[in-house]
């Protein structure tokens, strides 16, 4: 940084600090180490400061690449994701990039340049009321009025970001203040009068819990994204063990317990395993741990888990009781919860499991057997097929990432996924240009691990301009398309709902994915046959750089099991 | 909107007295589809601090979802609920009311029978401030409407619950 001002008061001594320092200055201290983003005229006194620290920067090639990054990076590692960006067109291309954060509980903080105070409210160039527009799909926000409240504002950012149900907080940033400047005093402590989130679950709540697992016969756990944040796998295998209660996962869930465990059910919901759907509707305990019951999830509410006495766990108050009556609420981080759980149940006499679990165990088994996740591999490639070769050789060790659609839901339903933080996706706001920017951020996090988008044709158009930033940064992201020029996920619904009248899906000028590529200077390669597709996998997965891979797959293939919206979940469409 | 589920709801939250927070609490209401009856804010004796009293009629379950809501909100500090606690409201409305000749006599009667006061006059009108609960300003105007009302300003509901005696 540059020359600081030393300057005396009350005896101590102060440096006198501009905005823009302090910003860098917190984010160094927050243990920040990249930023994503794009300059501007507002923010371009943040730049002139940080190409003086070690600080990273990732210059995308749209903002909402920027927010998408910073999300990837943040569900790939578990940091707070930092995003930066200037005022008016800037900061509105981010929206999407935070609605998608926020309904995923993504810590992620995103800064905007705003124009001078005097200047807001004016129609100035490039000005327009951020704050006011991220309101609803921010966790917080700021406007900044005064360079002395900056820093304080910004530790408060990662604090509120990080904290409690995790979110995206956006602060904005004036160019005054942040040429401005002020003697800067390191803040410690964040203290919040009216924020006071909830970690310890209730103690009167967990011995409630323990007795209903004690009476329950066909116990069963639901995860969700919460038993990601709060990093309960552990404890979560733990439990499923101990009461021998089989797991479903939601979409946000997946990996939160491992795909190869013998009481893993699978995906739950719209396009959820036969037997975890069934599963749901036959139990008489349902233990949820961080899940807040989408529609997607529970297809007609007053149908959902009708047997069942439902333990929710959840460290948003606001999340239990919201779509679903449950018995025992309880209020908590996960992971605290199920490992105070686990040790009480240890303390009680639970029992010979095994042999009382086996009649319901063995109904699953049977429900098992009717192998709903199959498809015919004939002379045109199936998707399908295209994600589960890729699990075989991944040995399911990829991060992926995904697009949204038929290609989010077949990478859900066919890659095994046996660790947390590997299935990065926008599952709350269905983002279409989610996967590419997002596993940008995943490979900046990890750069020495395999990390794939699985995409359609329709979702990778989103936001294909990324191509350039990966190959800047040398970023080797492997971008599968599941290409059947079309937007599969609406088609099918169109198939299936509305006579096949294909309104407006079929994508008759889909680029040519190859010679896009090698525009870009990254490799080509493309799968018209499925004996093609392992060896163009095989090629492409350890080429060292960004490849795109192009599989010319079946068109009207649909996504199966399928719930028609607003149906009990039991009620699936299996072919 | 309003169906028989509904019921009549005042909320009072405590909030940092600063700017967006008000938007952040209507923002609740408007996406729901909720409409505000009455607002009231202003500052309390620690002028970090701004109250918000707020009546809307709503559906319980999603109003108990709203609060919860608003709860985690981070500048709202505590909200309480008045609809089933004992509490006192009162509500002011300056009432600016046309003052035929042979009215006059009768808008003063009506004045002094509400216990309230005219705090302007003209040639032709009579400003009046009364000043109670929502039901003693809707008898009063219901009572005086038919002389001609100009204008009305009301202030909203402002309320406290009350303490154990």
């Amino acid at each position: 940084m540059c020359q600081p001002k030393i300057i005396n008061q009350k005896g101590g001594i102060l440096i006198k600090l501009t905005g823009a320092q302090i910003v860098l200055k917190t984010l160094q201290e927050e243990g920040v180490d990249v930023i994503f983003g794009f300059p501007g005229g507002a923010v371009v006194d943040i730049y002139d400061e940080l190409v003086k620290t070690d600080i990273r920067h990732i210059t995308v090639r749209h903002e909402q690449g920027a927010v998408h990054a910073a999300d990837g990076y943040t569900r790939a590692s578990g940091k707070v994701g930092v995003c930066l960006v200037t005022s008016g067109p800037g900061a509105t291309n981010t929206v999407s990039g935070i609605a998608s954060a926020y309904m995923d509980s993504i810590p992620i903080v995103v800064l905007t340049g705003q124009v001078p105070t005097d200047l807001i409210g004016n129609d100035a160039f490039q000005e327009v009321d951020i704050v006011g527009i991220t309101r609803p799909c921010t966790k917080h926000n700021y406007l900044v009025k005064r360079v002395e409240d900056l820093g304080k504002i910004l530790k408060e950012a990662f604090y509120v970001a990080q904290s409690g149900r995790p979110g995206p907080v956006l602060v904005d940033l004036p160019k005054d203040v942040i040429k401005g400047s002020t003697p800067y005093r390191p803040i410690k402590q964040v203290h919040l009068r009216s924020y006071n989130p909830t970690y310890e679950p209730n103690f009167r709540q967990l011995p409630k819990a323990a007795a209903l697992i004690k009476e329950a016969k066909r116990p069963m756990i639901l995860t969700g994204g919460g038993a990601i944040l709060s990093k309960a796998s552990e404890a979560l295998r733990t439990l499923a063990w101990k009461i021998q209660a089989p797991v479903a996962s939601t979409l946000m869930g997946m990996g939160a317990f491992p795909g190869s465990d013998p009481l893993w059910l699978g995906m739950i919901g719209m396009h959820g395993t036969y037997r975890a759907n069934m599963s749901s509707a036959a139990c008489d305990l349902l233990i949820a741990v961080g899940v807040r019951f989408s529609d997607r999830v529970t297809g007609k509410v007053e149908k959902f888990a009708p047997n069942a006495r439902i333990i929710h766990i959840d460290i948003d108050p606001t999340s239990i009781r919201k779509n679903i009556p449950v018995s025992i609420p309880i209020v908590g981080d996960c992971r605290l919860t199920l490992e105070k759980l686990n040790a009480l149940l240890d303390t009680e006499e639970l029992g010979d499991l095994t042999g009382q679990r086996k009649p319901w165990l063995d109904q699953i088994q049977e429900w098992k057997a009717t192998k709903t996740l199959t498809y015919v591999q004939d002379e045109v490639i199936k998707p399908q097929y295209v994600v589960e070769k890729l699990c075989e050789i991944t040995n399911g060790e990829a991060i992926i990432t995904t697009e949204v659609g038929q290609n989010q839901m077949w990478a859900a339903q066919y890659y095994q996924f046996n660790q947390p933080n590997c299935f990065i996706t926008s599952g709350g706001l269905g983002c279409m240009g989610f996967g590419f920017p997002a596993a940008i951020g995943a490979q900046v996090a990890f750069p020495d691990r395999l990390v794939v988008d699985i995409a359609g044709d329709g979702s990778i158009q989103m936001n294909i301009q990324e191509m350039a930033t990966a190959m800047q940064y040398r970023l080797p992201v492997k971008i599968i398309v599941l290409n059947n020029s079309c937007l599969g996920m609406v088609r099918q619904w169109q198939e299936l709902f509305y006579d096949r009248r294909y309104a407006h899906t079929q994508m008759e000028a889909t680029p040519d994915f190859v010679r896009l590529a090698e525009a870009y200077g990254a490799v080509g390669l493309r799968a018209t046959r499925p004996k093609e597709v392992a060896p163009v996998l095989k090629k492409g997965l350890s080429h060292p750089g960004l490849v795109i891979m192009d599989f010319v797959v079946e068109k009207e293939e649909c996504v199966y099991p399928m719930v028609p919206a607003g149906a009990p979940i039991t009620d699936m469409l299996l072919v | 909107m309003a169906n028989e589920k509904d019921k009549r709801h005042i909320l009072s939250m405590l909030v940092d007295n600063q700017p967006g927070v008000l938007s952040r609490v209507a923002g609740f209401f408007s996406s729901r589809g909720f409409n505000i009856d009455s607002l009231c804010v202003s500052e309390t004796h620690d002028p970090l601090i701004s109250r918000i009293t707020l009546v809307a009629m709503g559906d319980m379950a999603v109003l108990e979802q709203i609060k919860k809501q608003l709860n985690k909100l981070i500048n709202v500090i505590k909200v309480l609920d008045f609809t089933d606690v004992d509490y006192v409201e009162r509500e002011t409305a300056l009432v600016k009311l046309r003052a035929k000749p042979e009215h006059r006599a009768e808008i003063l009667r009506m004045t002094d029978i509400f216990r309230s006061r005219v705090v302007d006059v003209g040639s032709d009108f009579y400003t009046v401030e009364i000043t109670g609960d929502e039901g003693k300003i809707n008898a009063f105007l219901k009572l005086v409407k038919h002389m001609g009302i100009k204008e009305i300003a009301r202030t909203g509901l402002v309320a406290l619950g009350r303490e154990k005696k």
